[in-house]
This record gives structure tokens, C-alpha cells and sequence, in this order.
């Protein structure tokens, strides 16, 4: 076929423009709706998802990391005893005042894990060790909110609920959901910023000898260990999720936004793209009065539809490029997996075919005989 | 000769919300291949939904239309662009051609659609557009042409794929006389050289010389007697 879509896509270079533009904005915001989404999603359980245990125990009807209740840490002991258990450490994730050099105070939320296995600990650790977490007081925050904690530099000393803190390094890009920043410490430390008792803690941690029959462990751990819950991570890490993503209702509100993105984005096309098949409505009636089948001049819009959803899609990805690379240094991580990126391509595709549909039904009545009026 | 077109009896109705308006009434016409009629007559007259009749692009209310001696008025609306297709070559006023295509990719659609591509459509559009004078053309686009150039590709994309008819709805009218002439020696060659029936609907008291037959309308009807061309 002679190359009459793309002809008719570029001729009109404002209109070309027009439509470009309103794809490249609806797919923008669908990345940055979907990939917030997406952000948040990872960031809400990324303290269980890389804490790198096959169970956490948790005390009774624990809906999400940050309600942990403290319990005995002798029911560490029995975890320990079980058979199929490699290990097991005390952990805490509690909310906490940190004293800003200015006498402010910011919360934030205190994660004590066991330096000396490190499990449960920081990752992206980008000044010190995890190794400085064993000194008394020794405590790590991210790169990210270290304006907000007014920490400049490693050794700067600080009060977590009028206790000392010392910091010892820091970590880069993890991100809290509640922009609560993450402190890490020792579980001794933590003890004591969180003001729990010498006994107590949060959560246990296991790790399941490796070959064992996870759900006869969780079962056995379940009989063994009264009055707490026995969730495998990923259970745990998605109870967490979909508590701040929906009942919270803050992931329904992206999702909904995202959602706005598309029908912002068929409305706009669809509108750019009528008003270029109206442009040459005439040479549609000269193909119908030439004998072409409508399935011939809806091939031609379909066509044009789709170079520009091509187009349109890969000045977007450009665009969301630096937008995604921008949201490393914020406050709200966007993600874009290439998974997602694939997705939205065909998501660009049916959005500006659904558009052309609209074209596509003014054709379908068009009457031939409009060629021999004037 | 045998009938290229064949009408008999033919009425057309329009209908508007509780008015039915009738256009013709009862009209017997053919069109012989190997000549070229000449349609005139007022505004108003039907010249125009005739020959949207005869290029099955309007159906008639009633009676009779034959292309190749082949039945259109009863066959279904899916069936009628295939008959289009093969059979009728159209040239229209207004030129019609896609200003986004050049002049060669112009007959290159005509031809793409009667299932023409590649190397053979570009040869048999060069091959057409040479038939017409305008092979150096080629390449251009149609706003780069004159308004007797633009004519000249429409003849030549209504060649494509040899239909057995050409039905012309004023080819002459947006043309000057020099080009206008130009034009109807060519519909001339094509019905007397090649064999085509070619009917064009006209104004253009200019263009008498080159009908075989010369058919008024007036009120929806044939005028008696039809006349008999100078030519």
C-alpha cells in the first residue's frame, strides 16, 4: 500500500504535533502513576523483603510491620529448639524521636537487627559497615534523608527519644513509605531507643535449614511458639503491602490516577485523531467512490494510529527517562521494570487504536456520492 | 458494439424525513463500449445521480442497471465496490487526488487496491502516466501541477487495472480551454483506441466536439430526441 497513513500523520506538522504531545503526556503520567504505584508498593515491605529469612514471628493479629507488639524474647528459645531451624534473631521496627541539631524533632523509625549475622540489617551501604553497628550508640540513616535528620557527616552525634546516637555510616536509596526515615541499629540499641523492656522484642526472624519442609516447620513453629503468628516473609511482606496500598486507600488513589492518565490520554487522541481523518474525509469517499472495502480505509487509520502510538511512546519513555531518574534523588521513588515498560507500550497501542475507533465509525457512514458534491 | 452500461426504467426517490423527493423517472440509457457520451443538462436534472447510478455508487429506487451485462441493482451494498473495482473508472471535478501522495503513488493506490503491488505497480503506473504525457511527473506532488496535469493523473488512475468504463462527473470544468481539450482527447482515445464506454456529464458547451452521442436530461428524464454529436 502506498504510504498514505504516514503521509497523512505528517503532513499537518502542528496537528503531527498535537497528537505527539498527547500521547507523550498520557503515557508520562501513566509511568509515573503506575511506576509510584509500583515504588511505593516495593518500598512499604522492603525492610521483610530484604531481610532474606524464609518466617517472621510476629505477635498475634500483626497487620503490617509497623503495629509490631512486643513479646518475650524467651519464645526465641523455643524457636531455636525446633528442629529445622538454622537461625533465628530478635528484631525491632518501631517509630521514635530524633532530636535534630536545630532542637526539632523528627520521627523516625529505629530497625534493630543482630550486627553479628547481619540478617535483617542495611543493604546499600555506601559509607561505613555494618560491622560499626556492634559499638554502643552506633547508628546508620540513608544518604536520602540525611538533610531532614541533619546529619552531615559520619560521627555527628544526635538523640533518638533522649538517648545518644552516634552515626557510623550510611546507606543510599532506601526509602520508607511513610517518609519515616529508616535508623538502623543494633537490637540492644534499638532496645533502648524503642524504651521496650531488656526481654522483650518485636519480631523473630528464622531461617529454615536449607532442605526443610518449610510448611511442616511453619506448622510445627505455630504448635511450638503460643500466642504469636508465624508468617513466611512473603505473606508477611504482602499483609504489609496491601495495607498502605489499599486499605489505607493511598495505592487506590494512584492506581486511580493512573487510570485518569489513560482516559486523559484516548480522549486526547482520539480527539487528534478524528480531527485528521476529518481533514481528509474527502479522499476517504474518493477511496469508497474507487471501490475500496471500508476494511481498506480502516487499515489506513489503524496505521496512522499506530506510528503514532510508536512515536509517541518513544518520545514518552525518553522523556520518563530523566522523570525516573529525577525520583532517585526525591522522596518517592518511580519505578519502571522493563516488565512494565512493555506493558505501557501496548497499553500506548490500544490506547490510540481505541481512538481510532471514533474515525472509524465517521468513515463507516460516509457516503461515496459526497465526490460528486462540488 | 454491446452495452457497456445498461439502464432501464430507472427511478431514484430521495427521501427527507416525511418527503419523498423523485430525481428520475423512468430513464432507459446505454453506453456502448468504443464511444463517448456526453450527459448534459441543467442543474437539477439528474445527470449527476445517473451516472452515481451507473457507477454503482447510488442504487436506484427501481428498474434495471447492467455493467458488463452483469445485474448490479438488486446485489447487495458489500458487492457493489467490487464491482467498482473491476469495471468503472472514475474521474471527478474536483481532480480527487491524495495531495499527501506523489503523482506516481496517486495510481499506485488505484492500482493497490485492484490487488496490484510492488515492482508491477510501479511499472504499470509509469506505464500510465506515460499514456498521458506525464511519466516526468512521476515523482512530483499533485500541488506542483497544473490544473490540466492534475486532470491527466486522474485519467491515468482511472485507467488502472483497464476498467471497461469511464464515468466523468465535469472533468472540463475546472480546466482552461487549452487544457479542457487536452483532456477530451484523451476520454476521445480512450473510448475510440482502447475500446472503453465513456460517459462524462458536462456544462462545457466547449467540449461538444469530442461526444459520439450527446444525451440531455431534463426533470429526472432523457430529452427526446437524443442528438447526434457534430463529431
Amino acid at each position: 500500500m502506498p504510504p498514505l497513513a504516514q503521509r497523512n500523520l505528517i503532513h499537518d506538522k502542528v496537528r503531527l504535533a498535537v497528537t505527539l504531545t498527547g500521547i507523550v503526556f498520557a503515557v508520562v503520567l501513566i509511568v509515573v502513576e503506575m511506576g509510584l504505584f509500583l515504588g511505593f508498593t516495593v518500598t512499604t515491605s522492603s525492610i521483610i523483603d530484604k531481610s532474606g529469612v524464609d518466617f517472621w514471628i510476629v505477635s498475634k493479629h500483626t497487620p503490617y510491620i509497623e503495629q509490631g507488639a512486643a513479646f518475650s524474647e524467651r519464645k526465641l528459645y523455643q524457636v531455636l529448639a525446633t528442629p529445622g531451624v538454622a537461625s533465628a534473631d530478635k528484631y525491632i521496627v518501631r517509630f521514635a524521636q530524633w532530636k535534630t541539631p536545630n532542637g526539632g524533632e523528627q520521627s523516625v523509625q529505629v530497625v534493630g537487627f543482630n550486627p553479628y549475622t547481619g540478617i535483617g540489617g542495611p543493604w546499600n551501604v555506601v559509607q561505613g559497615n555494618v560491622e560499626d553497628l556492634k559499638t554502643p550508640d552506633a547508628v546508620m540513616v540513608d544518604k536520602l534523608y540525611a538533610k531532614k535528620l541533619g546529619v552531615t557527616r559520619v560521627g555527628e552525634i544526635f538523640e533518638i527519644d533522649g538517648r545518644r546516637a552516634r552515626v557510623v555510616g550510611f546507606t543510599n536509596g532506601i526509602r520508607a513509605f511513610t517518609t519515616t526515615p529508616y535508623v538502623f541499629t543494633s537490637f540492644k540499641n534499638a532496645q533502648a531507643f524503642a524504651r521496650l523492656q531488656a526481654d522483650q522484642t518485636l519480631f523473630i526472624l528464622v531461617k529454615a535449614v536449607p532442605g526443610t519442609d518449610k510448611a511442616a516447620l511453619q506448622s510445627e513453629l505455630e504448635t511450638r511458639v503460643r500466642d504469636v503468628d508465624v508468617l513466611t516473609a512473603s505473606k508477611f511482606s504482602s499483609m504489609t503491602r496491601i495495607y498502605w496500598m489499599f486499605t489505607t486507600g493511598a495505592g487506590v488513589a494512584v492506581l486511580i490516577a493512573a487510570l485518569l492518565g489513560l482516559v486523559v490520554g484516548v480522549v486526547v487522541v482520539a480527539q487528534t485523531i478524528y480531527a485528521t481523518t476529518m481533514d481528509h474525509i474527502r479522499e476517504y469517499g474518493t477511496l469508497k467512490a474507487m471501490g475500496a472495502p471500508n476494511s481498506y480505509i480502516y487499515r489506513v487509520i489503524i496505521t496512522q494510529a499506530g506510528i503514532a502510538a510508536v512515536a509517541g511512546y518513544a518520545l514518552a519513555m525518553f522523556v520518563s527517562f530523566f522523570v525516573v531518574r529525577a525520583s532517585r534523588t526525591g522522596g518517592a521513588a518511580i519505578f519502571l521494570p522493563w516488565q512494565m515498560a512493555v506493558g505501557i507500550f501496548f497499553l500506548t497501542l490500544l490506547m490510540c487504536t481505541t481512538a481510532a475507533v471514533v474515525s472509524i465509525n465517521k468513515v463507516t457512514s460516509l457516503d461515496p456520492a459526497m465526490v460528486f458534491r462540488g | 458494439m454491446s452495452a457497456a452500461i445498461s439502464v432501464r426504467d430507472v427511478t431514484k426517490v430521495y427521501v427527507e424525513g416525511p418527503n419523498e423527493i423523485p430525481v428520475l423517472h423512468g430513464v432507459d440509457f446505454d453506453v456502448e463500449q468504443g464511444e463517448v457520451v456526453l450527459l448534459m443538462g441543467p442543474s437539477g436534472s439528474g445527470k449527476t445521480t445517473l451516472l452515481s447510478i451507473m457507477g454503482c455508487i447510488l442504487r436506484a429506487t427501481s428498474g434495471s442497471v447492467q455493467v458488463a451485462g452483469r445485474e448490479v441493482a438488486n446485489l447487495p451494498e458489500r458487492e457493489l465496490p467490487g464491482v467498482r473495482l473491476k469495471n468503472i473508472g472514475f474521474i471527478f471535478q474536483g481532480f480527487n487526488l491524495f495531495p499527501t501522495l506523489t503523482v506516481g503513488e496517486n495510481v499506485e493506490l488505484a492500482l493497490d487496491l485492484k490487488g496490484i503491488r510492488g515492482s508491477k505497480a510501479k511499472d504499470e503506473s509509469r506505464r500510465l502516466l506515460e499514456q498521458v504525457g506525464l511519466a516526468a511527473k512521476y515523482d512530483a506532488f499533485p500541488s506542483d501541477l497544473s490544473g490540466g496535469q492534475k486532470q491527466r493523473v486522474a485519467v491515468a488512475r482511472a485507467l488502472s487495472g483497464s476498467p471497461g468504463v469511464i464515468l466523468a462527473d465535469e472533468p472540463t470544468a475546472a480546466l482552461d480551454s487549452h487544457s479542457g481539450r487536452n483532456v477530451m482527447e484523451m476520454m476521445r482515445d480512450l473510448a475510440h483506441k482502447h475500446g472503453r464506454g465513456v460517459v462524462v456529464v458536462t456544462h462545457d458547451s466547449r467540449v461538444l466536439e469530442f461526444g459520439d452521442r450527446i444525451v440531455h436530461m431534463e426533470d429526472g428524464r432523457i430529452a427526446e430526441p437524443v442528438a447526434e454529436a457534430a463529431a
